[in-house]
């Protein structure tokens, strides 16, 4: 089956990592940069790095913050993209789409500052892990977090417990960056096209 | 738990990895696309791409590599190397590189610092800083260490991290190329005084020199080049020892 799968471009960070990561997987994605790009798309890739609140800004500019709420086919927000999915951020006072009714906070204990590198994740939950086991290392670049809530499909711990993955509905969100996860990650993104 | 991260460096003359201590005396390492293939398959946790071309064609060809490297390897990877300006920076990320690190032009303008970290997240601004230890202190040196300069290590790391550095990219000029160890008192001085992430570079000889900065040093990663090149210890050989001695690190999935 020939998907339609596509990366939602907003000015939001670099796509091109994730582009690559589809293409190893024989996927060829496009770009979508306005609401009328999504109607077609099967699924969405929601990538983002930087600050939150530029980015929620150039996503309500286009329009793409009511079609991404809108969109019914299954949507995977990474890393920012993730972040912005929820209500609010402590980031600039940033009001989210909403998605996952928590608000996301700086990580503010003894650790270093941004959470970068190799963690491993637990009490994985969903489609999006089959196929992989409990305490597997994925990849983190961030100074922002969601707490546990209801909808957590996976949990870190760096001085605190927090969300690596949440899933609501048709709605999934990744904090790490499965596209440079080696073969976890690379399951993580063949599960998502398979859902 | 956050594991500690191995990264293996290649260093990159017109389009060929090059092997040489201290940038001297370099021999063909091979294909770049291929090593980072190789290494990534073998447990690597990033990698670290130096262009240490010094002509306009030289670059052309590092950024095709970044490119073939973004797209064959599924792990985050910096790349440096006589970056001083923002559209640099642009072009490289656009590429798929993950992190740049800045060297000699940080030194020379700080507030490029402060510009990238702006412009594009301290996620990806890695400052390289390189020390050697002269007249009683660590000092940092510019030039691929041929220059003094005069600034005290731990200064300029403080300045560096108040500008946006997300991470720090110490290389300890003194232990370079000695495969007698990492400068365990530095890479620790700064490791402490520091909230972010610091990468220790200089003098891997074997695995214990990795356990040693990790706990010693206090590192968050260690970077080596030479020891990984020529097949002295192998990733998951310097993995396997820090994993018996109660070291975090990750085997692939």
């Amino acid at each position: 089956m020939k998907q339609n799968i596509k990366i939602v471009r907003y000015g939001a960070g670099n796509i091109a990592s994730v582009v690559n990561a589809l293409s190893r997987l024989g996927i060829d994605a496009g770009l979508a940069a306005c609401p009328a790009d999504l109607e077609k798309a099967d699924k969405l890739i929601f990538p983002g790095v930087g600050h939150a609140k530029p980015a929620m800004e150039s996503l309500k500019l286009t329009g793409l913050d009511r079609a991404l709420k809108e969109f019914s086919r299954p949507v995977l927000g990474i890393c920012l993209g993730m972040q912005l999915m929820a209500s609010s951020s402590e980031e600039g006072n940033m009001k989210g789409l909403g998605l996952f009714n928590v608000t996301i906070k700086r990580f503010s204990g003894k650790e270093k500052v941004p959470h970068m590198g190799w963690n491993s994740i637990r009490g994985l939950n969903g489609p999006l892990f089959e196929r992989l086991s409990e305490e597997s290392h994925v990849y983190f670049v961030h100074s922002y977090y969601m707490p546990r809530t209801d909808f957590t499909a996976a949990c870190c711990s760096y001085g605190v417990e927090f969300s690596a993955a949440a899933w609501r509905d048709n709605f999934f969100g990744v904090q790490f960056h499965p596209e440079k996860s080696g073969y976890t990650g690379e399951k993580i993104l063949e599960n998502f096209i398979n859902l | 738990m956050l594991t500690k991260r191995i990264i293996p460096c290649l260093d990159i003359k017109n389009g060929r990895t090059v092997k040489g201590v201290s940038f001297v005396n370099l021999q063909d390492a091979g294909d770049p696309v291929e090593l980072a293939a190789r290494y990534s398959g073998e447990g690597a946790d990033e990698l670290c791409l130096l262009d240490i071309t010094a002509t306009l064609e030289g670059r052309s060809t590092f950024i095709k590599v970044v490119e073939e490297v973004a797209s064959a390897v599924s792990i985050p990877f910096t790349v440096g190397g006589g970056i001083s300006s923002e559209n640099q920076v642009e072009v490289l990320l656009s590429r798929g590189a993950d992190k740049v690190s800045v060297n000699t032009s940080a030194v020379k303008d700080p507030d490029l610092i402060t510009r990238l970290s702006k412009a594009f997240g301290n996620q990806c601004v890695v400052v390289a800083i390189d020390a050697r230890f002269t007249e009683g202190k660590w000092q940092v040196v510019s030039h691929a260490g041929t220059r003094a300069t005069g600034i005290a290590a731990e200064e300029w790391a403080k300045e560096v991290c108040d500008r946006g550095a997300g991470e720090i990219l110490l290389t300890s000029f003194t232990a370079d190329g000695s495969r007698k160890g990492f400068s365990l008192d530095i890479t620790s001085q700064i490791s402490n005084l520091l909230p972010i992430p610091v990468i220790a570079s200089g003098g891997a000889g074997k695995p214990a020199h990795f356990y040693d900065v990790f706990t010693e040093g206090g590192a968050d990663a260690a970077l080596a080049a030479g020891i990984f090149h020529y097949g002295l210890v192998s990733i998951e050989e310097v993995k396997s020892y820090l994993d018996k001695k109660g070291i975090a690190v990750r085997f692939q999935g």
